[in-house]
């Protein structure tokens, strides 16, 4: 589908980007590459694994949208090429753009045809800046429209992968429109009549991730993030200091846990000890059973209807009657 | 990464049409001084310039609605605080209760029936003296019902927007009014109803990007500042100078997003004529085979 499309899956991190917190870890697994006996490489291999897991047991919200952020976080591609049997790229909006920050095409999984689309950030920085650090145009989105609306009318289930600092904040894709194309993917998923099971995956950045995020099902990464605002943001607007982002981000409520309780996402998918960059594979693995599941119960259910998703997002938000 | 760029101090502008009390007032387009009487006269636009002040809902509707005409609906859907927001001291329903007090209204839409040059319709405004106009769940909720009273009662329905975009102390759910706004719309669509979207200084962010972009008829008043991304934001993450007229209602007219750019002492007359044309709402009979 993209250019490394014959990228070993295996490949080593694409940054050497550590994390304070994450010093510990990546101590550890030198020392077991070095290792020369069996023994040695088993007592600090479990080593490890205790510190993989206290590690993200005690994360703050700021450093989970830290790990959102991680350069080595697995991307949209790197779950494609590991969930998806194989996939062809679609390009352009057909209306005089393409888009790079949007991937849009269409997936084989276990034997059925699904529309594919998603944010893709980028590894390298020749490609994070071609792919504009996956901050859509407008081109991106009206991309993901017209594939949407291809997937209705051939009857494919789509699965959209979210994982955006936000949509692309430029003069240029002000004059494209993109109040007015985010607007309207809004409305089309709420319309589509065909299911959508959304992954997020890293950052769920505000409109620009929700225009690709209204889903039948909404499963989201244990350490990924999803916001209103991005807390930089929020702490210069409501505090008027950006020191204050570790705040924003603990009372911006931006966790998988927090969401579940919202009723926003539907499923917390679990990652390995230390993040989902940790292990990449294992990642796929928890996304790939997710989407077997949707694809297999409950697109398979005799009622599956759009009114469910309709209805789910008129009854989002809290209020009280009065008197 | 480039987007977020540092910044030690920033300053938040207040509405920029915030009148002084006094007789004279400065306009803040133009900078005449002007006989503050006199613009309120005109619909607080500006005689000398044609400046559009920014008007509370409540004035909005007394402009537009024919007399005694307007009755009110929704005013029993109040605002919660699901993240326990605070701000220092300051909690997130501390902050609703003072824009209560300040702007008398319960949040920062109005909706009700109303007729407009003798066309009844279904009216939603928002007011920006409400905490920046920004869209909360209440906003999201009284937005659907206004909907499903003009689907229920057949009747086409106007929205006056004014935002800074979603009400960030509601967090996510905040975020998720576009989504509910825009199932709303949807809803509207395949009622055959017809949905009037007039964009008034400011709207932009999450209001933008949501409802207030799918009118079948997108409408603004002049000068009115319309976009998505902030100017401050756009600036500050690319480093660019912004063109002149960047974000205006008559720049996005150019751009091809809106319909019609209409003074405020037109909106009366126009939404009038426009209504009768859109209200009457039946399909073409078909043929009988």
């Amino acid at each position: 589908m993209a250019e490394n499309s014959n990228e070993n899956s295996n490949r080593k991190p694409v940054s050497d980007f550590v994390l304070p917190f994450e010093r510990k870890i990546v101590e550890l697994e030198a020392l077991r590459d070095k290792a020369t006996s069996e023994e040695e490489r088993a007592t600090i291999g479990a080593e490890l694994e205790r510190e993989r897991t206290n590690v993200v047991a005690n994360l703050t919200p700021w450093q989970r949208m830290q790990l959102a952020r991680h350069p080595n976080r697995p991307r949209m591609m790197d779950y494609v090429r590991r969930v998806l049997d194989d996939v062809i790229e679609l390009h352009g909006d057909r209306l005089g753009g393409d888009d790079p920050a949007m991937i849009t095409g269409i997936g084989r999984f276990r034997g059925r045809t699904v529309a594919v689309v998603g944010q893709q950030k980028g590894d390298t920085t020749d490609e994070r800046i071609r792919r504009n650090f996956g901050m859509p145009h407008p081109e991106g989105y009206r991309k993901a429209l017209r594939v949407f609306e291809m997937a209705e009318r051939l009857h494919m289930p789509i699965v959209s992968f979210v994982d955006t600092p936000a949509a692309d904040p430029s003069v240029e894709s002000e004059a494209h429109g993109q109040a007015g194309a985010i607007a309207r993917n809004l409305w089309a998923m709420l319309r589509l009549k065909t299911p959508i099971f959304v992954a997020i995956l890293g950052e769920g950045g505000s409109g620009g991730a929700l225009a690709i995020a209204l889903g039948d099902w909404v499963a989201m990464f244990e350490y990924a993030i999803y916001v209103v605002c991005p807390p930089e943001r929020c702490a210069e607007i409501l505090w008027r200091d950006i020191d204050k982002k570790e705040m924003a981000a603990s009372a911006l409520k931006i966790t998988a846990a927090d969401l579940l309780s919202l009723g926003v996402i539907d499923r917390i998918l679990p990652e390995p000890g230390g993040g989902a960059h940790r292990d990449p594979e294992q990642s796929a693995q928890v996304l790939t059973e997710e989407l077997d599941r949707f694809l297999g119960d409950y697109c398979s259910k005799d009622n599956w209807d759009p009114a469910q998703r309709q209805q789910r997002f008129r009854r989002l938000g809290h209020w009280r009657e009065t008197g | 990464m480039p987007f977020f760029k540092r910044r030690r101090f920033v300053s938040i502008v207040g509405p920029k049409s915030r009148v002084p009390d006094g007789l004279w007032m400065k306009c803040p387009s133009c900078g005449q001084a002007v006989y503050r009487a006199e613009v309120e006269e005109n619909l607080w636009v500006c005689p000398s310039c044609g400046h559009h002040h920014r008007i509370t809902a409540r004035t909005r509707i007394q402009y537009l609605v024919d007399p005694e005409s307007f009755r009110e609906t929704h005013t029993n859907v109040d605002t919660l605080d699901p993240l326990e927001f605070t701000v220092g001291e300051v909690s997130y329903l501390d902050k609703v209760k003072k824009a209560k007090d300040k702007t008398g209204i319960t949040e920062a839409i109005i909706t009700g029936f109303a007729s407009v040059e003798d066309v009844p319709t279904v009216l939603a405004v928002m007011d920006f003296f409400f905490m920046g106009g920004s869209m909360g769940s209440v906003v999201g909720e009284k937005f659907c019902r206004a909907a499903d009273d003009a689907i229920r009662e057949r009747l086409p329905i106007v929205v006056f927007s004014t935002a800074g975009g979603a009400r960030m102390q509601e967090g996510i759910l905040g975020l998720m009014q576009m989504a509910k706004t825009s199932n709303a719309v949807r809803a509207l669509n395949e009622a055959g109803i017809p949905y009037i979207s007039v964009l008034t200084d400011p709207t932009t962010g999450g209001v933008c990007a949501s409802f207030a972009s799918l009118g079948d008829i997108m409408i603004a008043e002049p000068n009115a500042e319309i976009g998505f991304a902030g100017k401050r934001l756009i600036e500050g993450a690319l480093k660019v100078k912004i063109p002149e007229g960047f974000q205006t209602a008559e720049y996005q007219y150019q751009n091809g997003f809106l319909d019609q750019i209409v003074k405020r002492s037109d909106m009366r007359a126009f939404l009038g004529r426009l209504l009768r044309y859109l209200a009457p709402n039946r399909p073409v009979e078909q043929p009988v085979q």
